[in-house]
């Protein structure tokens, strides 16, 4: 799927991903010409699919993790099927105990993953603190609607 | 409307990057396989022949003579071979290469669905209850490549792939894998498996892939009295396939009522190393492979 503003007759870029509510994913595409913006209304069924495909809407920004898709996939999943992630190393993120609370509601599943998920967004953008806010931030940033 | 639009396929200022992400997958697991001389699909058409048990049996046998081994159990809705390779499920350990697959005593690498779902539990994904269908079979494709392509396998001499009954993972391994070294076929000697498991082979012919030979299991149960086999089913289908499709039938297994009990409890490996009729079946039939 491509969008083109007809007005300029150039192809539209992904701008950035949002989740409006109701399972709705909206990606916003705008024109480098003219700087039209317009949302592309994903409903859950059809965002599930390119989920389900281990692919991702606008380009995948974070690396693959392994068993990605059975991590975030598989509803009924063992808690301590994974090992859990190696304590903070120096230099690593400091967890808000916001952040870690709100981690916590992450299923164990998932945890780890998760987790270094939202860890390398701050490394890379040299935040120093794991916030809700920047949890927030990732989530848009890097598609992870549901986790 | 306005007939000055370009098509889809002229508007390529910015590639949509869907098409990559999928060949970076698909090379995920090239390069993962690498490392691995025959990856070798065991099916079958029927359910509840013994696939699964065939092939923790083989595994086995093959780890055994000094092979390295692995087996992916790719029955996402009813692994057994933990339970049949002794495998209790503990914590998966991210390792620096992959995610280290769990050991049987013989030395068998495994992965399982089994070895991650909550016990009792069935295989259940996060979809609206209504609609899953749309997209499951994408989501058991995606869980089958990641076996394949994300577990730390190493050097093999061999990794097997038990596939679930029916031939729909076989075509998905197929696309996921075309190196596929080739395919195992499982059958009791019924003319219902017949029939199921010629499904099967045709579909398998059809797709070019390699068939190996077809392996009949349940062949008789030796007399207790008399030392003969008796029938156990009625039909000869390991004969019928392999004559239908010229293949070799590589092994007749009787059924052996030891074997059942030590396949529930995990204790495989001396029932391989024993001299029964079954196990000697089994051991030609590692023999040739």
């Amino acid at each position: 799927m491509k969008f083109l503003c007809v007005e300029c007759d150039r192809q539209m870029a992904f701008d950035e991903r949002a989740v409006p509510g109701d399972g709705t994913m909206a990606a916003v595409f705008k024109c480098p010409e003219c700087g039209h913006k317009t949302a592309m209304l994903a409903n859950p069924m059809e965002t599930q699919l390119v989920s389900s495909l281990g692919v991702k809407v606008g380009g995948r920004t974070v690396p693959d993790a392994n068993f990605e898709g059975i991590r975030s996939g598989v509803a009924t999943g063992r808690d301590e099927a994974f090992e859990s992630p190696p304590a903070a190393s120096p230099g690593a993120v400091r967890w808000s105990v916001e952040a870690v609370e709100r981690l916590g509601l992450v299923p164990s599943f998932v945890r780890g993953m998760v987790k270094k998920i939202y860890s390398d967004y701050a490394k890379e953008r040299g935040i120093e603190e794991m916030t809700p806010a920047v949890m927030d931030r990732a989530r848009t940033d890097l598609g992870l609607e549901g986790m | 409307m306005n007939s000055g639009i370009r098509t889809y396929h002229e508007v390529d200022e910015l590639p949509s990057d869907l098409p990559d992400q999928i060949a970076a997958q698909d090379e995920r697991v090239s390069a993962r396989l690498a490392s691995v001389a025959r990856v070798v699909a065991v099916m079958s058409g029927k359910g509840g022949v013994g696939k699964s048990l065939v092939s923790a049996l083989l595994a086995t046998a093959l780890a055994r003579r000094g092979r390295r081994v692995g087996l992916i159990d790719a029955d996402l809705n009813g692994p057994s071979v933990p339970r049949l390779l002794g495998i209790e499920p503990g914590a998966l350990v991210e390792g620096s290469a992959g995610l280290e697959p769990p050991t049987s005593p013989a030395g068998v690498r495994v992965m399982s669905m089994g070895l991650l779902l909550e016990p009792e539990r069935a295989l259940a994904w996060r979809e609206p209850a209504d609609a899953g269908f749309v997209w499951r079979g994408a989501q058991e494709r995606a869980a089958l490549r990641e076996f394949l392509a994300d577990v730390a396998w190493g050097e093999l001499d061999v990794l097997l792939v038990d596939l679930p009954p029916g031939t729909q993972r076989l075509a998905e391994l197929d696309a996921l894998f075309p190196q596929l070294a080739g395919v195992l076929t499982v059958t009791i000697p019924s003319a219902a498996s017949r029939d199921s498991v010629t499904r099967s082979l045709d579909m398998a012919r059809t797709r070019g892939l390699r068939l190996l030979g077809v392996i009949e299991n349940m062949s008789g149960v030796l007399c207790d009295a008399c030392g003969s086999l008796v029938p156990l089913h009625a039909g000869d289908a390991g004969e019928d396939l392999a004559e239908g499709f010229d293949v070799p039938l590589l092994a007749r297994l009787p059924f052996d009522p030891e074997l059942g009990a030590a396949a529930d409890g995990g204790r495989l490996e001396p029932w391989v190393a024993g001299t029964g009729p079954a196990a000697e079946a089994l051991g030609r039939l590692a023999e040739q492979l």
